[in-house]
Order: structure tokens, then C-alpha cells, then sequence
């Protein structure tokens, strides 16, 4: 059974106010039959040093990712993930984490990708808990393991990968959620450090540079509908309808703004190109735009 | 990629203390490794109040996910003394169990000593799994700047 949505008014603009909950929800309805609460964080020990009063940990790295392939667990490790975690099928599951909310959305986005059906972020995540002084324990929580099914992972409704971007151009818009600085190529090279995890720097071609923090608020809160719409259809001319893919560097910032056109502006056709710049800056031959302009579509290769 | 200990013991090539703390989390099973960490992380000693109060002196290491900020000293004795200085804040406990791993695997130790550390230790601690390799890679940058500066302070 799911718990009820939280009816806040604070949520109530957004397209899709049931996938939000606010800190004081969660506060009510901690213990709830049904509710699982999930931390994910960037940093794999923020977990320990204190948590959400019965949250379970579930790590970027080390549980959503393939410790082999490049690519996410398949539908029987997150089965055994969930069941681990004391998550059944029908949970309703609320994640919060650390950076404004980059890994519990990145987890959000996994969790779709299994069809799980009622996930949620916290609002404002791990500071906005603590900013309100709101109980936390480092004692280890120890669910009752479940039984999940064995779903099949379904990738091609919000998930793009690299040939379906080079398909794309010309064809959809597409968002860059990196810094500026990434984007348009500079480098900021270190004495005696190479520059890791990409050989080329900049963007692809007609992409546009929406870095992801523009969503959040001061606070780590997802700004207000309208303000999101200002920047996103305003500024940068999404309509509705669009076919949107959204990267970054790994696909985490991307998995935000994903979460952001995806559930609070009610796009519904986004997806998130997990391989990103890690992929698209080492690949050999493909289209690529420095500066600040988004370039051009570049002609098909027959 | 335990291939970094091929042939050898993971300790092999380490100075004492650091060999001690290798040791160490190889003696724990991996969730404990974790919370070895953790404890490396809390025991990370404060700034000394002449960095506390001029944070600019201390060089940004941006291999890390977090922030965290590091200087080495190197005394005028014979030996040349390191001494090693961290910041980084309490939201980074990973970050911060790398800089106390080696902040009490090198401190004090002959510039020689801190200088001949392989590179490849961070992956020798039995944390690839628990921590993922990515994330050592932050730890790889921290000794990386740490030899560098102590190279520089020796050159003269």
C-alpha cells in the first residue's frame, strides 16, 4: 500500500507533486507501514556518520552500478538490492542525500529504470534535514529482508545512450547540466596533473548550457515552478512534447535536471545520457562544440 | 585492482606506520573496513591556528569529489622532516579518513621516506570495493600533491 502523498502547498504547482516530500511530511511519517527511507550520497561514508532515524544506505558506486561493465546492476542484482534493503515492491520509497539531492535523484532514476513505482525525493535533502535540526542516529538500520521480483530493467524510455544522441542532433534539443567551464572546453589544468576522465573538452553540438544548480534554490529546495519554467521553456525554449536528452559528466547532475523536467515541469519525454561527457570526450569521431555557442547539427555521415 | 600487490605483499615498499594501517584494514572484514575509515576521518587533527587563520596557504587538491585543502612542511633537520596539514569539512568523512590515513601514516617521517611512498597505495588498502576505485582516485591526488610539494621544498 503507498502512503499518501504529502499535500503541501509548497508542492502543489509542481506537474507531479506526489514524487516530492517535504522534510515536515517526513518527520510525520517516519515508521509508516509501507515507507522505506533511502540516503544515497556522493560521499560513501556520509551514511555513518549519522542518518534519517531508520534510513537505509544505498551507495551510487558499490550498489546501483555494474562492478564489471559500465552500466547499472540488472533486474536480478536490484532485486537482491531491494530485498537486502527491506524493500518490497509496492514500497514507497523516499531518498534524500547529500549535494542538493544529486545522488538520491540519480537513485530515483535507477529506480525507474526498474519500473519501481512509488519513489520520491525529500526536498532539500540531507541539509535541509539538518539545517532543521531534525533527528538523526548512527545506528545501523537493520530492515527485514523482502521479497522483490526480478523486473527487467527498462532503459529505452529515459535512458539514452551514445548513439541515440548522434542521432538526435539536429533532431531534439539537448541539455548540458555542466559548470560553464566545462562546457565551453576551457581546461583548468593543475601543475603536474593531467586533466582525468576526458580527452576532448566541450560540448555537443546544439546543446544547451543549463547548469544544473540553476533548479536549486539557495537551500538545496528545488526553486518554484515558475521560476523553473522561466529558465528551462523561457529561457532555453523547451515546449512541451520535446523528445529532451540531458547529460553531464557521469549522468548524475543530469539525473537532477531529469528529475526536474521529468516530475516537476511534467516533461514527458526526457532522458538521461548516463555515459555523458565521460563517454562522449574519449569517443573517437564524434561531433564536437567549444565555446559558448551550441554549434551546429552536424551534417549525416552517410 | 589488487594487481598493484602482484608479487608482493600489500605493505611491501611502505614506511612503518603506513604499512601498520594496511595491515590493518586487511585484518577486517569489508563493511568494517568502512568504519575504519570513519574512525581515520574523526582523527584527522585540526588546523594549527597559523593555517586555521590563513586558508589560502594551502593548496586545493581537486582529484577529490569534496573539498579539501593540504600542505606539507619540511623541517631543517637532517633528515628533513615532513610534517602534513589538512582541511576539509565534517559533510566529507571520506575525504577526510584519506587525509588521516595519511596523516598518520607520514607525518614526521624523513622527506626521503615520504617521497619513496608508491603511488599505487591508495589502492592497496582493500577498499576498491567498499569505496569504490573512483574514489580513491582522490587519495592517489592528495599523496600526488603532497610528493610534489615536499620535492619542491627539498630542491633547493
Amino acid at each position: 500500500m503507498p502512503v499518501p502523498t504529502d499535500p503541501s502547498p509548497a508542492l502543489a504547482d509542481y506537474a507531479h507533486p506526489e514524487r516530492l516530500v517535504t522534510t515536515q511530511w517526513l518527520a510525520d511519517n517516519l515508521g509508516a507501514e509501507g515507507l522505506v527511507v533511502v540516503e544515497s550520497d556522493e560521499d560513501v561514508l556520509l551514511y555513518e556518520t549519522g542518518h534519517i532515524p531508520g534510513a537505509v544506505k544505498i551507495d551510487w558506486h558499490t550498489d546501483l552500478n555494474d562492478p564489471v561493465t559500465r552500466d547499472y546492476v540488472d533486474g536480478e542484482g536490484f532485486a537482491q538490492l531491494m530485498a537486502a534493503k527491506g524493500i518490497s515492491r509496492d514500497s514507497t520509497v523516499v531518498i534524500y542525500g547529500d549535494k542538493s539531492n544529486w545522488w538520491a535523484a540519480y537513485a530515483l532514476w535507477v529506480f525507474t529504470l526498474f519500473g519501481h513505482e512509488d519513489v520520491r525525493l525529500l526536498d532539500g535533502g540531507r541539509a535541509a534535514w539538518a539545517a532543521e535540526e531534525r533527528p538523526t542516529t548512527t545506528d545501523a538500520s537493520s530492515p527485514a529482508p523482502t521479497d522483490y521480483p526480478v523486473v527487467e530493467r527498462r532503459d529505452e524510455e529515459i535512458r539514452a545512450f551514445a548513439p541515440d544522441v548522434l542521432a538526435h542532433l539536429g533532431n531534439g534539443p539537448l541539455v548540458d547540466v555542466r559548470s560553464a567551464e566545462e562546457y565551453t572546453g576551457q581546461r583548468t589544468h593543475m601543475p603536474a596533473y593531467p586533466e582525468e576522465g576526458a580527452l576532448r573538452g566541450g560540448h555537443i553540438p546544439t546543446a544547451v548550457s543549463v547548469p544544473w544548480a540553476r533548479a536549486a534554490a539557495e537551500d538545496g529546495r528545488f526553486k518554484g515552478r515558475a521560476e523553473l519554467e522561466a529558465i528551462y521553456a523561457g529561457e532555453k525554449g523547451l515546449q512541451q512534447g520535446d523528445d529532451v536528452i540531458a547529460y553531464c559528466r557521469i549522468g548524475e547532475r543530469s539525473s537532477h535536471t531529469w528529475f526536474v523536467l521529468t516530475h516537476l515541469l511534467g516533461y514527458d519525454k526526457v532522458r538521461n545520457y548516463d555515459g555523458s561527457w565521460t563517454e562522449w570526450g574519449n569517443a573517437v569521431r564524434v561531433p564536437i562544440a567549444t565555446g559558448a555557442e551550441p554549434g551546429d547539427a552536424p551534417a549525416r555521415r552517410s | 585492482m589488487s594487481a598493484a600487490t602482484a608479487g608482493g605483499a600489500p605493505t611491501e615498499g611502505l614506511p612503518p606506520a603506513l604499512a601498520e594501517i594496511v595491515e590493518d584494514f586487511h585484518a577486517v572484514s569489508e563493511p568494517e573496513r568502512l568504519q575504519l575509515l570513519l574512525d581515520f576521518s574523526r582523527g584527522l587533527p585540526a588546523l594549527p591556528p597559523r593555517y586555521a587563520e590563513h586558508p589560502e596557504l594551502l593548496e586545493p587538491v581537486p582529484e577529490c569529489q569534496s573539498p579539501i585543502f593540504l600542505l606539507t612542511e619540511v623541517d631543517d633537520d637532517a633528515e628533513r622532516s615532513v610534517h602534513l596539514f589538512f582541511s576539509a569539512p565534517p559533510e566529507a568523512p571520506t575525504t577526510r579518513g584519506f587525509a588521516g590515513i595519511l596523516a598518520e601514516g607520514l607525518d614526521g617521517l624523513p622527506a626521503a621516506q615520504v617521497l619513496d611512498v608508491p603511488g599505487d597505495v591508495c589502492s592497496r588498502l582493500g577498499l576498491d570495493r567498499a569505496v569504490s576505485p573512483l574514489r580513491l582516485r582522490g587519495m592517489t591526488g592528495m599523496l600526488g600533491r603532497i610528493q610534489r610539494q615536499v620535492r619542491e621544498s627539498t630542491a633547493a
